[in-house]
């Protein structure tokens, strides 16, 4: 398996991402740069990373889904290859349009950096068959914009269609405000696109893949991924 | 001619706004009782060179189109004039 990690200025979770993929699967992921034009040939998974991509100026992940690179993702994504945004990544995905939604300031209005429970709403993605539908995963956050919103019609079709991929939990499971960080709408922390082979999500996974991290839960993400490009979702 | 393009950009109705909500809540708390509401927005500034007031329009709603201004949860407003 291969993975490209795309390098915005000011992304700073490139290289965890890329560490994380090499610890837990044994690759190389490579490295791409905003203003490349292209991919590499076969890119395999590409990840946009957390951080603060262009200072966070002017809206979260606006600049960076203008990049000269993501005319090259956007073909990726349509041709079916797999998209993973983490945190400022997932901005990015939304600001592309390749996710629906936008990702609004946190409503405590403070950056949060700190770990939080999310559940598996749906173990049917590239991205999530390693895991089972509603178990409760531990992995850290570090957002200040980082509330998810969609017009209320336009989240039931988001629910409806089966879109919604994680969403904050207590530590049992359940739905509450007081175990939702950020206020996102409907607890909403990762959704997918139509075709499944987009994900974002404001977590990091990357920061919850190895022991001495605390956590291991993000590391099925990666051997899902890993699974589904060795022959597709077997569950 | 060069013009000056003043864009106001605001969340959508309905689109939470923390700030807005946060400075409403300072203002009241400062004994503004009248005030019933306050939402934040941005004001960008362009200069543009266009041939005549219609097209320097067009070109800076194309401008608010393709970066400055995200259609789902925000609207704008501008105000345009030929400048020196």
């Amino acid at each position: 398996m291969r993975a490209s990690v795309v390098v915005f200025p000011g992304s700073n979770c490139d290289r965890d991402v890329m560490d994380s993929l090499a610890e837990v699967l044994g690759i190389t992921p490579q490295p791409v740069w905003h203003d490349d034009e292209t991919l590499p040939e076969e890119p395999g998974l590409v990840v946009l990373p957390g951080g603060f991509s262009y200072g966070d100026y002017l809206r979260c992940g606006a600049m960076a889904a203008r990049a000269r690179i993501m005319k090259d993702v956007r073909r990726h994504a349509a041709d079916g290859g797999l998209v993973l945004g983490i945190c400022n990544g997932f901005q990015v995905l939304t600001e592309s349009r390749l996710l629906p939604g936008a990702i609004l300031g946190n409503r405590s209005r403070r950056f949060i950096c700190s770990d939080c429970t999310v559940r598996v709403e749906a173990d049917d993605t590239p991205f999530t068959s390693c895991y089972e539908k509603g178990q409760v995963l531990s992995m850290p956050i570090a957002h200040h914009e980082g509330l998810f919103f969609l017009p209320p019609d336009q989240l039931d079709e988001l629910e409806t269609s089966g879109q919604v991929v994680f969403r904050y939990c207590c530590p049992d499971g359940s739905l509450s405000d007081r175990c939702n960080p950020n206020g996102a709408l409907r607890h909403i922390a990762g959704v997918r696109n139509a075709g499944g082979n987009v994900l974002g999500l404001m977590p990091h996974p990357e920061r919850a893949s190895e022991s001495i991290l605390g956590s291991q839960d993000g590391a099925p993400m990666w051997r899902s991924v890993a699974k589904w490009m060795n022959g597709g979702v077997s569950s | 001619m060069t013009h000056i393009a003043r864009i106001y950009v605001s969340l959508k109705e309905g689109v939470l706004d923390t700030q807005g909500k946060a400075v409403a809540h300072s203002l009241q708390r400062l004994g503004h009782d009248s005030l019933k509401d306050a939402r934040i927005g941005r004001y960008i500034q362009l200069r543009i060179d266009a041939p005549d007031t219609d097209e320097a329009r067009r070109r800076a709603d194309a401008m608010c189109r393709e970066l400055l201004v995200n259609d789902l949860i925000e609207e704008y407003t501008m105000e345009l004039e030929p400048c020196e």
